[in-house]
């Protein structure tokens, strides 16, 4: 078979400030199992960028391998994109990244290739702060070699067979936060209204922006005894902190909450609005974000929503002193030293 | 005074080996170095060969100098002149010099073992002591004592010693105590000479003019500088010998030419990864993104770069690798050369993929193809190995100067511009427009008509996902076609006719080059000429076939053990392989022409016989 673009009816649908209507931010039809959450993560990829009025060749897309890498293919059309191979494409998106800081890298990746095979480059892309947002479309499983356990299934959660993993999960969340991610978040596939937010306040924000999204896999991963199916995360998915992005040209209408909220100003525009729903919960205190994590919830809630977020931290670029110009747009006779330089420079090799 | 010389050997003047014997981590390097840069200051041609272990402290080193004033680019594989300071390997050192050569130990501690040979000349002189009286700390002690020894060499063969102290000047630059302390320790050796040994040696060192236009710079250095000249602005790597001092060179002339003085700002990346696996994956992004970019690594990085490079040739995206081969297989000997990636980097990566290979056989190749590696990669849309070793890579060689052409422009190969897109109706990643196997690409961000989705899956023209035959086979077949186009881009090979009629040929490659050379001179001599080809790139070109053809018994002469150069010989040509001998070296050190001579000799005898 080969890819199937999707058809495309604009007609009437609303245009963002560059004229586009939302159909101009999909791609091509998606493959995955009907149901499947990722296709959910894809819809709010597409709403997020359009609502940001992102020209689409301002954004590139890089995966790995899995159902979740698969998904770049199927929104932003019209962006460059790069299916790299099984767990490297963090080390792709630092090379593309550090040649072209301009763009607005958008990483996507699951439980096997980001916490398995793949886990020396996340932890590595996080410590160096590359500038991307890094999404975990995160479902316990393995979906395209039909079922097996990832190592972020929960222990006691059950395969399709009814064998319960004994392994301890790897929580990206926490690895993150250790790791000096500046933006960490979790999400849901089938809450929509939080997740877009934060995928538009993940692409503005300056460094690491982790969200491990909750997706559940349809086929492998949806029955009773799962931690990871529908069902299950529905009903314990917790928002500890609520989040509204506001484009930083939009008037910033609404009297601020009188309690809990917290107003921070993204260095590539834009404002996050934060409101606690947990009053003792502070979003810029990662030592209380690692131990709530870390913290087995009495009633099983996942907790969700920005938990972590520290905007003065410096990324890659700034670490490495790049220039504003981007690296593959300087030219050769500023490159080049020239034939004169070659000549002085060679005294010290006589 | 422990002098006995029972014979009177000739008097060999620019012409001999003087070795140096040490102890890993003692400093000897910058003694050795500067004795060597001496005797080229004095228009001697040298051959430097640093033989070292895979070790930071203890173990034994070696460095050799062979001066050759017929100019020889390689190890002559004898040694007249043993400075000897490891008593861990003095016996071994001692068995090693020359009938009627000379032997220079410390004579700090007594060594009756010493008078083991008659044959020799065995000098003495107190370099520890003197050190000892001299200078107060123990590491100060350590290092002085090499200089000491520069300083007794330099009084024994007449090694120029105002040339020395301009050279300890330059090394030390402003800090004018260590060029006093320096110069202090090598007058103790010249002293001592001078007051002990009066007779002159009959190893000696006079001043010629062979050196002008020449410099003495290491492969690594030279193959990062090519990189700054081809405009590359990222580098990623991990650390690995031997091609640790690559980045070093790039990373030191970027820092020198590439950092804006007001802002600070760089134009130039460099990541080091946290493994080989990411290294390769971070070029290829910078690649992709449309940036020169490169890895340098060695065997053990190949290895691990592999399932990327197979991702490189099928997504066609350009990224050049260094290879800088040292002896394996596994972790093998880190610290010695081979030849022994040759059929590893020809074909790289599960699946059906072939490479773009170039092959520099000293410095200044490095240099120039390190610049044509990244055209090459840019032009064909792939990877490029740039195939080096140890031998190359890390010691200093004699080249002629390096030139620059100003009017050098990158090939940057079919890269579309937003105006070239906004006058196209459609563009598709893989297609063949002109006919010649290469694609357009287009660059992330420069217009959304140029969007396409680089994937590692089957992919039709289109650059679309497919899993159809037909369209699978047809950009695997644009690919091969595309490779063997590579075959007039890569250097042609350097053909050496000998003026004589002869059915045997030799073939090499790389670093063998040198010591071909001077065994071809050896047949010449002993009238039995051979026509000689270096073959420098990959995909062969047709010249290679047609010099097989042209002869009947061809010795393939290669640094590895299975014979990998012949094996793509055999593979990617109709040559009939029993024409091919191999003649293999593979003992990790740098080729030596003895070896060469007495390999093809001996077949021959055995064929004759």
């Amino acid at each position: 078979m080969t890819s199937m673009p999707k058809p495309k009816i604009s007609k009437h649908l609303p245009t963002n400030k560059l004229g586009l209507t939302i159909r101009h931010y999909e791609g091509v039809m998606s493959t995955l199992c009907a149901g499947c959450g990722h296709d959910s993560v894809t819809a709010a990829l597409v709403q997020a960028f359009w609502e940001l009025d992102l020209a689409p060749e301002s954004a590139a897309k890089v995966s790995g391998i899995g159902c979740s890498s698969k998904t770049t293919a199927y929104f932003m059309g019209q962006s460059h994109g790069i299916n790299t191979v099984h767990g490297r494409m963090p080390s792709v998106a630092t090379g593309a990244n550090a040649v072209n800081g301009d763009l607005h890298y958008i990483g996507i990746s699951g439980d096997g290739d980001s916490l398995s095979i793949g886990f020396g480059q996340f932890a590595h892309a996080i410590r160096r702060n590359l500038n991307m947002l890094y999404m975990i479309e995160n479902n316990g499983v393995y979906g395209l070699t039909k079922g097996q356990f990832s190592a972020s299934a929960d222990i006691g959660t059950k395969s399709k067979k009814g064998i319960a993993n004994e392994q301890t999960p790897i929580d990206p969340c926490i690895q993150a936060l250790t790791l000096g991610a500046g933006f960490v978040a979790r999400g849901f596939s089938g809450d929509k209204s939080q997740l877009v937010p934060l995928i538009k306040a993940g692409l503005m924000h300056k460094g690491f922006a982790l969200i491990d999204v909750i997706s559940p896999c349809v086929t492998f991963n949806d029955h009773a005894g799962s931690t990871k199916s529908y069902a299950h995360t529905y009903k314990y998915y917790h928002p500890l902190v609520h989040t509204d992005f506001v484009a930083q040209a939009d008037e910033i209408t609404g009297a601020p909450d009188a309690d809990g909220l917290l107003s921070v100003t993204l260095h590539d525009g834009g404002v996050l609005r934060l409101r606690q729903t947990e009053s003792d919960y502070d979003p810029r205190d990662r030592a209380q974000a690692i131990e709530t994590l870390m913290t087995p919830s009495d009633t099983g809630e996942i907790r969700t929503g920005l938990l972590y977020l520290n905007e003065d931290m410096g990324d890659m670029h700034a670490a490495n002193s790049l220039p504003a110009t981007p690296l593959n747009a300087i030219s050769q006779d500023v490159l080049c030293p020239g034939s004169e330089a070659l000549a002085k420079l060679q005294a010290r090799y006589r | 005074m422990n002098a006995v010389a029972k014979i009177q050997p000739d008097v060999r003047v620019n012409d001999f080996v003087l070795k140096i014997a040490n102890v890993n981590g003692t400093g000897s390097a910058s003694a050795n170095g500067l004795l060597m840069k001496a005797i080229f200051r004095m228009g001697v041609p040298v051959v430097g060969k640093n033989l070292f272990p895979s070790n930071i402290q203890g173990l034994p080193t070696w460095y050799e100098i062979r001066l050759t004033k017929d100019g020889y680019k390689s190890r002559a594989g004898t040694t007249e002149f043993m400075v000897a300071m490891n008593a861990e390997t003095y016996d071994q050192d001692l068995a090693e010099v020359s009938p009627g050569g000379v032997l220079l130990y410390d004579d700090t501690w007594p060594r009756p073992e010493m008078h083991a040979r008659e044959d020799i000349t065995a000098i003495g002189v107190p370099l520890a002591r003197m050190c000892n009286a001299e200078f107060d700390n123990a590491r100060t002690r350590v290092l002085m004592k090499n200089m000491a020894y520069v300083g007794a060499v330099a009084a024994l063969t007449g090694i120029d010693v105002e040339v020395i102290r301009g050279l300890v000047e330059e090394m030390f630059g402003t800090k004018a105590h260590l060029i006093e302390a320096n110069m202090r320790a090598i007058q103790l050796g010249l002293d001592y000479i001078r007051e002990k040994h009066a007779e002159p040696l009959n190893l000696r060192v006079e001043p010629m003019d062979k050196t002008a236009g020449h410099i003495m710079i290491d492969g690594n250095t030279a193959a990062g500088l090519g990189a700054v000249y081809a405009g590359a602005t990222f580098g990623a790597w991990y650390p690995i010998t031997p091609s640790t001092s690559l980045m070093d060179g790039y990373k030191a002339f970027c820092e020198k030419f590439r950092v804006d003085p007001e802002t600070g700002e760089k134009n130039f990346c460099i990541i080091q990864a946290e493994d080989e696996l990411a290294s390769i994956g971070m070029a290829i992004g910078a690649g992709w993104n449309g940036a020169r970019a490169f890895t340098p690594t060695s065997g053990p990085g190949i290895s691990l770069m592999s399932e990327f490079i197979g991702f490189a040739y099928y997504g066609e995206v350009p990224v050049v690798l260094f290879d800088v081969q040292r002896a394996g297989p596994s972790t093998g000997l880190p610290t010695r050369t081979q030849q022994c990636d040759l059929t590893l980097a020809a074909y790289a990566s599960h699946g059906d993929t072939k490479h773009i290979c170039v092959y520099p056989a000293d410095p200044r190749e490095c240099f120039e193809m390190s610049v044509l590696s990244f055209d090459l990669a840019e032009r064909f849309q792939a990877p490029v190995f740039f195939m080096t070793d140890l031998d190359i890579g890390m010691n200093d060689w004699m080249v002629e100067e390096l030139d620059w052409d100003d009017s050098y422009v990158p090939d940057r190969g079919k890269v579309l511009s937003a105006e070239d897109l906004e006058a196209m109706d459609k563009y598709y990643r893989y297609e063949d427009r002109d006919g010649d196997h290469i694609p357009y690409r287009t660059i992330p961000g420069v217009h959304p008509k140029g969007a396409y989705f680089t994937r590692g899956s089957g992919h039709n023209w289109k650059g679309g996902y497919t899993e159809d035959s037909d369209e699978y086979k047809e950009v695997l077949d644009r690919l091969t076609r595309k490779w063997e186009s590579a075959a007039d881009a890569v250097p042609g090979p350097v053909i050496v006719e000998c003026g004589k009629p002869t059915r045997r040929a030799i073939i090499s490659i790389g670093g063998c080059d040198g010591a071909v050379r001077e065994a071809l001179d050896r047949f010449n001599a002993a009238d039995q000429p051979l026509n000689y080809l270096r073959v420098r790139g990959f995909p062969f070109n047709s010249e290679i076939e047609a010099f097989m053809d042209a002869h009947d018994e061809i010795f393939v002469v290669e640094q590895n053990r299975d014979a990998q150069l012949r094996t793509l010989l055999i593979n990617e040509t109709a040559v009939d392989k029993t024409k091919l001998v191999p003649i293999l070296d593979y003992a990790g050190m740098p080729a030596n022409p003895e070896f060469i001579y007495d390999a093809i000799t001996a077949h021959c005898e055995t064929e004759e016989a």
